[in-house]
């Protein structure tokens, strides 16, 4: 295919052992964080109800963030768009499926008894 | 040694013989005749085999090998023997309808059961699904100019699957019998409550077994589509068709997973006692219905697109003209592709959600007729001003266009949920997915078969066998599934096995001749082949462009050799073979020639399907030792595998060039073929590039350089 | 293109394994759609679980009633740190294809994601016997057990094929193919962990919460 770059470029991100084990350390730290604070919201008692839930539902979402980027190593890098297309398409159909579902599954359950 | 843990719950009346000697009745000994069949086909192929001493070539080069082609072939094969079957249960459903005023007919309402049951999870999952796959799989990296999909062996694993559900549908007809809940298997008649015995587990574990073959397709084509094309050959530039088989990829990869999870869910209250769908307990059974129909609905477009892909393909070639509005046509594509997720409530409108929650999905499905639209006239267009040659395929076409219009109407008029109330469950509903898939699908692979036959075996069809089976289809079409528009209205439900309205009998009996039609159409399409092979040295066109293609399949070998491309083609337009010929470049020798590696045959794809199918058959007859022992074996095969490296041979330069050159020079020297003479046996693959009819003789060979620059 | 250029999700191997690193675009690529699929299995479960743990209950215990935070909270931290561990192992491999150091991250992966696993049979073992909560008891209890069995079976496939890798390391030692294979590893075991905050988000903690 091609051939490496000239030997004076400086290494990419993803050359350097240093920058990947901080990539990863930085992850841990962050999953820790923001796990311990989904657990609080609960132990004690920070939120109710629907705030709780929000706030848990948005602890979770920036987490799967953290890892796909830290620990996964998807990003915005203009060079390799694919990945992030897929898992964008992805999310795009999972939204689909999971909210119809529990529309569709709500709107039946409420008509017939509740 | 206790009987029940060796051979779990089969007992000797569990095989279908013993209904016929038990209780003599036709229906019974229409179940034994179809068993026999079966049994008899089995033998007979054994038999053959055996005579022939062909074991071992079968072994060697067909089950074992990992070539796309070979691949692409066996899938076809399963679809054709399959459909073989499904279609005799179809006629069996017409005359049992025919002969049912009353309470008449002459098979048992179990036995019709099981026939539309069988016929409808054949013909999509064994017959749809195996036709559309061999195609993708022989045609697509022909066309992007690659020597194989990205995972050859990935691809002959998910071939043996696919093979392991048609086997185990095909033993139902011997061993026990066959669910009763229709394709679509709705709880909580599949339960355990109302479906004991083997049947509903026969459909389970034959549809997963399909299910995660095409899962493994898909992923495997799509990334061949995003990673193998040949240099130059962009995504724009790619032939509709690819297009088609990666929107169809992507479908399968996210919509077979909800299926899964709905046959393991189901499986669970089965074998398990779970309730995810049981009336009592906390099930619900219409999280079934949403589940099926997530995947249900994506189904649909899967097998459709590719024959989309097929028609754009035939329209341009047998009008001598580019596509009309090919960006068009890929756009339409895709968004057919994302909305066939979002419309997939239309299929229970009536299950009781609010009227709001109908309206959206309803609209969301007329809109998807939209694309649909966009890609009709985009047809339409192609053949305006086109020179249209009316060969088989294109017959097809044209039958498709008229009577694919007529289905996608009534289907938006189904998409008002206003009118899906008064007709649901009706022979309307029937008709209208007939309408779209016999037209639309079915057609669309028998046009695919007369327009790629040449390519894959080196010799054409024969033409007027192939015109007299369109004559017999294409009727029998119309008279079989246009009557029941009308019981629809009339009130006629469907999967009954009697009725008592005199009105009806003219239309049954006029659907009647419509399926013997269609049978009389497939004897044809079975004799046009023979015949075919018979007469093959007439026939044969072994230059490899009998119809004057435009797609780089063209510009190999009929039949292609095993890796395809002597030199990776350089692409830098759309159609970039029938661009090189029209240039005058076509056919010329490349500068230097490669080692080229291809992968070892390998026993590892068909022992996996033997064990896959050991291990669904022992779970449908709660054979435990044999589950475990099945499950174990599949996967030391797969870690056995991952220890082997030498998985690769070198195909040496210099056989390709000699294969190669001289493919090249008997292509040089050959006489181009006139299009009015293409039906001739004057046609040996060589088309005569357009512009250049009426001058005969065997067009300059130039001095050697560059293939297609 | 530069071959400094990441091709593909996980870690890559540009700068230390041109070779390997071209060869890593096709296949991972193509686990990376699988892992795509076995999402959307995911999200289906997710959906019918986020039905039935409401509507499902039939009499039978709620959410709050069985489950047990502190063991979710603690499979949690086995989980991710294992996650984590695996990371090393990869840089290792990246970096210096040191089988011995390879091979220790991996015990340690391995050993916290049994560890995980363990310790959700004992959850499933408290449930049955001192909550009178098999997945028999109602649809709620059977979504629960699927979802999270499903998860579970996934990590034990893990852990089997962790095992099989060790041997290859030891047998075969870094060869490409050997490498894309932990990679593909590495990115199950990373996603298996994304899942997880799926699980102890909307199963446990919201179980608790409402």
């Amino acid at each position: 295919m091609s051939n490496r770059g000239p030997a004076d470029t400086p290494p990419s991100e993803y050359e350097d052992e240093g920058r990947e084990r901080l990539s990863y350390v930085v992850g841990l730290v962050l999953a820790l964080l923001l796990t311990t604070g989904a657990f609080a919201v609960v132990w004690l008692d920070l939120l109710s109800g629907g705030a709780a839930l929000a706030a848990l539902g948005l602890l979770a979402l920036v987490q799967a963030v953290v890892h796909l980027r830290y620990f996964l190593h998807i990003d915005l890098a203009r060079s390799h768009r694919d990945d992030l297309l897929l898992i964008l398409f992805t999310v795009l159909i999972l939204l689909i499926m999971v909210s119809g579902t529990i529309w569709i599954l709500y709107d039946q359950h409420i008509r017939m008894m509740a | 040694m206790n009987w029940e843990l060796i051979f779990g719950q089969i007992k000797w009346n569990s095989f279908v013989f013993s209904g016929a000697i038990e209780n003599p009745s036709l229906s019974e000994f229409i179940a034994s005749g179809a068993g026999f069949i079966a049994v008899l086909g089995a033998l007979a192929a054994v038999i053959l085999l055996t005579v022939k001493g062909w074991w071992v070539p079968l072994w060697r080069d067909w089950l074992t090998s990992v070539d796309h082609k070979k691949v692409g072939i066996m899938y076809i094969a399963i679809a054709l023997v399959m459909f073989a079957r499904a279609v005799i249960e179809a006629a069996l459903i017409r005359a049992q309808q025919l002969s049912a005023y009353d309470g008449g007919g002459f098979l048992s309402a179990d036995h019709f059961g099981q026939l539309f049951s069988t016929h409808g999870t054949i013909m999509i999952f064994f017959v749809a699904m195996p036709f559309i796959t061999g195609l993708m799989n022989y045609v697509m990296p022909l066309q992007i100019g690659a020597r194989d999909v990205s995972f050859p062996l990935l691809n002959a694993i998910s071939l043996m699957l696919t093979m392991a559900g048609a086997i185990l549908i095909m033993v139902s007809l011997v061993v026990g019998q066959f669910s009763t809940g229709g394709w679509s298997a709705y709880p909580p008649f599949t339960g355990i409550e109302f479906s004991p015995g083997e049947g509903v587990d026969y459909w389970i574990w034959a549809v997963s077994l399909g299910s995660i073959g095409s899962t493994l397709t898909g992923l495997n084509f799509a990334v061949t589509i995003y990673k193998k094309r040949c240099p130059g050959m962009t995504l724009f530039r790619m032939p509709l068709f690819c297009w088609t088989t990666l929107c169809t990829s992507i479908l399968m990869i996210f919509a077979m997973a909800p299926l899964t999870a709905a046959t393991i869910m189901l499986a669970l209250d089965r074998y398990a006692g779970f309730h995810f769908f049981t009336n009592g307990d906390g099930g619900n059974m219409m999280n079934y219905a949403n589940l099926f129909w997530l995947f249900g609905h994506p189904e649909v477009y899967i097998l459709i697109l590719p024959a989309f892909g097929v028609w754009s393909e035939v329209v341009a070639t047998f009008a001598s003209k580019r596509i009309y509005g090919y960006t068009s046509l890929v756009y339409a594509t895709m968004c057919i592709a994302v909305l066939s997720f979002a419309v997939w409530l239309h299929h229970f409108f009536t299950m009781g959600q609010s009227a709001n929650v109908n309206a959206v999905f309803g609209i969301a499905t007329m809109v998807i007729g939209v694309p649909t639209g966009v890609k009709v006239y985009d047809w339409l267009l192609t053949m305006v001003g086109g020179r249209i040659r009316f060969t088989t395929p294109m017959l097809f076409h044209i039958n498709f266009l008229l009577t694919f219009i007529l289905g996608g109407m009534t289907g938006v008029l189904l998409a008002n949920p206003g009118v899906d109330f008064q007709v649901h469950n009706t022979l309307f509903l029937v008709a209208h997915f007939h309408n779209m898939i016999i037209p639309g699908v079915l057609f669309g692979m028998f046009a695919a078969v007369q327009f790629w036959f040449p390519k894959v075996f080196g010799f054409r069809l024969h033409e007027g066998l192939g015109r007299a089976s369109f004559w017999c289809f294409a009727p029998g079409f119309l008279l079989a599934f246009f009557p029941l528009y009308w019981l629809g209205m009339m009130g006629a439900t469907r999967r009954t096995y009697m009725w008592s309205d005199p009105s009806y009998l003219p239309w049954l009996a006029l659907a009647m001749a419509g399926a013997a039609l269609i049978l009389a159409g497939f004897a044809l399409m079975v004799a046009q082949i023979v015949v075919s092979v018979r007469r093959r040295e007439q026939l044969a066109a072994p230059l490899g462009d009998p119809w004057d293609g435009r797609a780089l399949e063209w510009s190999i070998p009929s039949p292609p050799p095993e890796w395809n491309f002597a030199v990776l083609p350089q692409v830098t337009a759309r159609d970039p073979f029938y661009e090189a010929k029209k240039a005058g470049i076509a056919y010329r020798s490349p500068a230097a020639y490669e080692d080229i590696e291809v992968p070892r045959n390998t026993a590892t794809a068909p022992l996996i399907g033997l064990f896959a199918c050991a291990w669904a058959f022992a779970l449908v007859w709660h054979i435990w030792w044999l589950v475990v022992v099945s499950f174990v074996l599949m996967w030391v095969v797969v870690i056995v595998r991952s220890f082997q490296t030498d998985t690769e041979e070198t195909v040496p330069a210099a056989t390709v060039k000699a294969a190669n050159e001289a493919f090249l020079a008997a292509a040089r020297a050959a006489p181009g073929v006139a299009r009015d003479r293409e039906m001739t046996s004057e046609n040996r693959g060589r088309a005569l590039p357009e512009g250049l009819e009426g001058r005969s003789g065997p067009v300059s060979s130039r001095a050697p350089v560059e293939v297609l620059p | 293109m530069s071959l400094s250029e990441r091709l593909h999700p996980g870690l890559n191997l540009a700068g230390t394994d041109p070779e390997g690193h071209e060869a890593a675009e096709e296949v991972l690529f193509g686990f990376w759609i699988f892992l795509m699929s076995d999402l959307v299995l995911f999200a289906v479960l997710f959906a019918t679980y986020a039905a039935m743990s409401v509507q499902g209950i039939a009499g039978g215990p709620r959410p709050a009633e069985v489950f047990d935070l502190t063991a979710a909270f603690l499979e949690t931290m086995l989980l991710l740190l294992s996650s984590f561990a695996f990371g090393f192992a990869m840089l290792e491999m990246k970096y210096r294809e040191n089988r011995r150091r390879v091979l220790s991250w991996l015990l340690v992966t391995g050993v916290l994601g049994a560890a995980f696993v363990g310790m959700e049979l004992h959850d499933y073992y408290v449930m049955i016997t001192a909550h009178a909560a098999p997945p028999q008891a109602s649809g709620f209890l059977s979504a629960y057990y699927l979802l999270t069995g499903t998860h579970a079976l996934h990590v034990s496939s893990g852990l089997v094929w962790m095992a099989i890798m060790a041997v290859q390391v030891m047998v075969i030692g870094f060869s490409t193919p050997v490498k894309l294979r932990l990679m593909r590893l590495a990115l199950f075991w990373h996603m298996l962990d994304v899942v997880w905050i799926g699980i102890f988000t909307f199963v446990y903690l919201f179980g608790v919460v409402s």
